[in-house]
C-alpha cells in the first residue's frame, strides 16, 4: 500500500481565519477528523508547525548561509503540517483531503512518498537508513 | 510507533487548510488520462435519461469528457472504498432490507459516474451517495405501493424524514421535492448541499451499530463462506466487484452473481438487519472473524499469479480488523487475530526472493521485517490478553508468531514457548494441523526423535493422508536423524502431493540434495512461514 503525505499550506489570509476561531471548535473539528482517519485505519502520522512568526528561515542563496527570523517568503503559502497515510490510491489520498476541516485560502498538497525499497539497496547510506527505519519501525 | 492504530493524542495539525477549490473544479491531480483500463460501459449514463446540463455525453469522444468521467469514476471509488460500510448500514436501517439498500447503493454509485463526471464531485459525496439511494429507495417502495400499503407507509415516513435511522434530512433532500425520476435532480444537487462542514450525513450515534450490523449480515452463517468473503469485500471493504475478481482470480461476473445470489438468501432467510442476540454473539462473531482470516490467508498464500494484489488483499483484511476493534475494543480475539495478521504480514517483505520464489521462515532475512506492523501486532496482542478472558485460537497464533517475531534467528527463538502454545492452541481448538505444528516446535526445542513420534501417531490416524505436509515435515525429521533413503521418499511424496509449484520445487531439491549424500540438516526450521503449517484450526 502506497504512503501519501498530506501537506497543509496555509496562506496569511486563512491563518488568521484560523486564529480567530474559537480554539475549542477547532479542536473538536479537527480531532473529529483526525479520529474518522484513524478508525480508517490509514492514518501513519500527523504533526502540525508551530506559528510561522516564530520561524527561522536559513536562504543558500549567497556563499555564506544567511539566516532571518520569520516566516518564509512572501507568506502567500506557509506549510503548516502534515498527514501520512497509507491507502489504496492516491484518489482515495485526495478523497481523505477533501473532508478536511476547511479554512477559506488554505489548500492542501498530496504526495507520494517512495519507500525505501525504491532506492539502490546495495548503497551504504540507503543500507544504514534501513537499519535506522528497521530499530525504529518507519519501513 | 506511528503505526496507523497509533495514539489519537498526536496534536492536530495546524489548522488543516481544505479544499480550496469549489465544487467541480477538477483537480489538476484528479484527471489523469484515463490509463487505458477505463471501462466505457461502466460510465455510460443510465438510459437516456435528460440532464440539465444537456452538455456533452461522458461517453462522448472528446478526450475532455473521457477524462472528466475517469475522474468521476476514480472519485467514486475512493469515496466508496471510505464509505461503503456506513452508507449501505444506514440504507439498511432506514430500509429495514439489506439487499434493497446494497441494491440502491450500487444505483447511487452508477448515477454518480455520471452525475459528477458532468457537475464535478459533491462537497459532501457521501451524503450525495445516501440521499440518492435513499431517494431510490423510496421509489422502489412507491413501485411497490401499489400492491402493498405497508410498503406505501414506509415510502411516506421516508420522504417525511421519520425513518428510523435518524440521519438529518435537510429539507432540500427530502424526496418531496425531488422528481421522482432521480438522475436529473442527481445533477443539480450538489451545489445545494452546504450543510457539510465536517458534519455526517448519518447518525453518529448510530453508525457504528449499523457498520457491525452489516458485517454481521455480509459474514451470515446462512450463506456460503465465498459469498460472505465476497460480500464482505464489497460492501463493508469497499471494494468493486472487478476489484474482487482479480483478488480471486476469477471472472466479475462469478462474484456479481456471488453477491446477487447471496443478497437473495439473506431476504429468503429472513435475516434481520440487527445486531445479533446476546446468546448468539460469540458464534457470529466468531463467524465474521473466520471470513477475515479467509480473506487475510487468501491474500497471504500469493506465491503465484499476481503477488502485489493478493498483499493488498491482505492488507484489506488488516483495514477491515482496524474497523472491527474499534467497533469492539474489548474483545480478545478480534484483538487476537489482528495480532495475528499483523504479524504475519509483518514477513511479507522477506517471504518471496528475487524471483518470486518462496523463502522459508528459517531463510527469511529478518532485517526485512517490517518492525512498525511488528509493533502493532505486538501491541494487539498486548490488549487481547489484556482482556483477562485468555487468548483464544487466534490469540495464541498470535502469540506464536510474536515469539518469532520477537527472536533474531531460528535458533534464538524460544522453541520452548512455543511448543507450549501449540500445546494450549491444540487443547483449544484441536486439529491434526496444529499438531503437526507442534511436532516441528518439538523437533526445534528438543530435538527429532520425540517430533518424529507425534508425526507417526498423527500418519496412524490418517488425518492428513493426501496432504503434502505429513510427508515433508517427516522427511525433514527423518534426514536429522540420518536415515536418509526414508527421508528422500517422504521428501519425494510430499513433492507429489503439492499443488504448488514453487513449493514442490523446494521439496524436491532437498529430495536432490540428500541424494548427493549431504544428509543432516537442512534447514533450521521446517516451517514455511505460516501459510500452510500455521493455516490452524478452522
Amino acid at each position: 500500500m502506497p504512503k501519501f503525505m498530506l501537506i497543509m499550506r496555509n496562506t496569511d489570509e486563512s491563518l488568521k481565519r484560523m486564529m480567530e476561531t474559537p480554539f475549542e471548535e477547532m479542536l473538536d473539528k479537527v480531532g473529529r477528523f483526525n479520529e474518522e482517519m484513524i478508525t480508517a485505519g490509514i492514518l501513519l502520522a500527523a504533526e502540525g508547525l508551530d506559528d510561522p512568526s516564530q520561524g527561522v528561515v536559513v536562504d543558500y542563496e549567497g556563499e555564506t548561509p544567511l539566516v532571518t527570523d520569520g516566516p518564509y517568503g512572501e507568506t502567500k503559502e506557509l506549510f503548516g503540517g502534515f498527514y501520512l497515510v497509507q491507502v489504496a490510491s492516491k484518489d482515495e489520498a485526495v478523497e481523505w483531503a477533501r473532508r478536511m476541516p476547511t479554512i477559506p485560502g488554505a489548500k492542501c498538497e498530496i504526495r507520494r512518498v517512495p519507500g525505501i525499497d525504491e532506492f539502490p539497496q546495495d548503497n551504504e547510506w540507503v543500507i544504514r537508513e534501513r537499519a535506522w527505519r528497521e530499530r525504529t519501525g518507519q519501513l | 510507533m506511528a503505526g496507523a492504530t497509533g495514539p489519537a493524542a498526536s496534536p492536530p495539525p495546524a489548522i488543516p487548510g481544505g479544499d480550496a477549490s469549489p465544487d467541480g473544479d477538477a483537480d489538476p491531480e484528479c484527471v489523469a488520462p484515463p490509463s487505458g483500463d477505463a471501462d466505457p460501459a461502466g460510465v455510460a449514463p443510465p438510459g437516456g435519461d435528460a440532464r440539465p446540463h444537456g452538455d456533452a455525453r461522458p461517453d462522448g469522444d472528446s478526450p475532455h469528457d473521457d477524462g472528466r468521467a475517469e475522474s468521476a469514476r476514480r472519485a467514486v471509488e475512493a469515496v466508496w472504498r471510505i464509505d461503503s460500510a456506513r452508507i449501505v448500514g444506514a440504507l439498511a436501517r432506514f430500509t429495514r432490507d439489506f439487499a434493497l439498500a446494497e441494491d440502491v447503493a450500487q444505483e447511487a454509485v452508477t448515477e454518480a459516474l455520471v452525475a459528477w463526471a458532468h457537475g464535478g464531485v459533491p462537497r459532501d459525496p457521501a451524503g450525495w451517495l445516501l440521499t440518492t439511494a435513499r431517494r431510490r429507495a423510496i421509489d422502489s417502495f412507491r413501485r411497490r405501493a401499489a400492491l402493498d400499503e405497508r410498503y406505501a407507509r414506509l415510502a411516506r415516513d421516508l420522504a417525511e424524514g421519520k425513518a428510523s435511522s435518524g440521519a438529518r434530512i435537510p429539507p432540500a433532500m427530502s424526496a418531496e421535492s425531488m422528481p421522482a425520476t432521480s438522475t436529473s435532480a442527481a445533477a443539480t444537487f450538489p451545489a445545494e448541499r452546504g450543510s457539510s462542514d465536517g458534519e455526517l450525513p448519518w447518525d453518529p450515534d448510530r453508525v457504528d451499530d449499523d457498520v457491525l450490523a452489516l458485517m454481521f449480515v455480509a459474514c451470515h452463517p446462512v450463506l456460503a463462506p465465498q459469498a460472505r468473503v465476497a460480500l464482505t469485500l464489497r460492501v463493508v471493504g469497499g471494494l468493486t466487484s472487478e476489484e474482487i475478481a482479480r483478488a480471486f482470480l476469477v471472472s466479475t461476473s462469478t462474484i456479481q452473481a456471488r453477491i446477487t445470489r447471496a443478497k437473495k438468501t439473506i431476504a429468503a432467510a429472513g435475516v434481520p438487519f440487527a445486531l445479533p442476540p446476546a446468546e448468539d454473539r460469540p458464534a457470529r462473531l466468531g463467524a465474521v472473524l473466520s471470513v477475515l482470516y479467509v480473506i487475510f490467508t487468501e491474500g497471504s498464500t500469493a506465491t503465484c499469479g499476481d503477488d502485489l494484489l493478493r498483499a493488498d488483499l491482505a492488507f484489506e483484511a488488516i483495514r477491515l480488523l482496524r474497523m472491527l476493534t474499534a467497533l469492539l475494543p474489548g474483545e480478545p480475539e478480534v484483538q487476537g487475530l489482528l495480532a495475528l495478521c499483523e504479524l504475519t504480514a509483518a514477513r511479507f517483505p522477506a517471504r518471496t526472493g528475487p524471483d518470486g520464489e518462496a523463502v522459508l521462515l528459517a531463510d527469511q532475512d529478518r532485517r526485512r521485517w517490517d518492525r512498525a506492523a511488528i509493533h502493532r501486532g505486538l501491541a494487539a496482542l498486548d490488549r487481547s490478553s489484556g482482556a483477562g478472558r485468555g487468548l483464544g485460537p487466534y490469540g495464541l497464533q498470535a502469540a506464536i508468531a510474536a515469539c518469532h517475531a520477537r527472536a533474531p534467528s531460528v535458533a534464538a527463538t524460544d522453541w520452548e514457548h512455543v511448543v507450549l502454545l501449540y500445546e494450549a492452541l491444540g487443547r483449544i481448538a484441536p486439529s491434526p494441523v496444529v499438531e503437526l505444528n507442534r511436532a516441528v516446535a518439538v523437533a526445534m526445542a528438543s530435538g527429532p526423535l520425540p517430533a518424529l513420534t507425534i508425526v507417526d501417531a498423527l500418519a496412524a490416524g490418517g488425518k492428513l493422508d493426501g496432504s503434502h505436509l505429513l510427508p515433508s515435515v517427516r522427511g525433514e525429521l527423518l534426514a536429522r536423524l540420518g536415515r536418509t533413503t526414508q527421508a528422500r521418499a517422504e521428501l519425494e511424496l510430499a513433492a507429489r502431493r503439492c499443488g504448488n509449484g514453487r513449493e514442490r520445487a523446494v521439496l524436491l531439491r532437498k529430495a536432490a540434495r540428500l541424494t548427493d549424500g549431504k544428509a543432516g540438516p537442512l534447514t533450521d526450521g521446517e516451517q514455511t512461514d505460516g501459510r500452510s503449517l500455521d493455516r490452524g484450526h478452522d
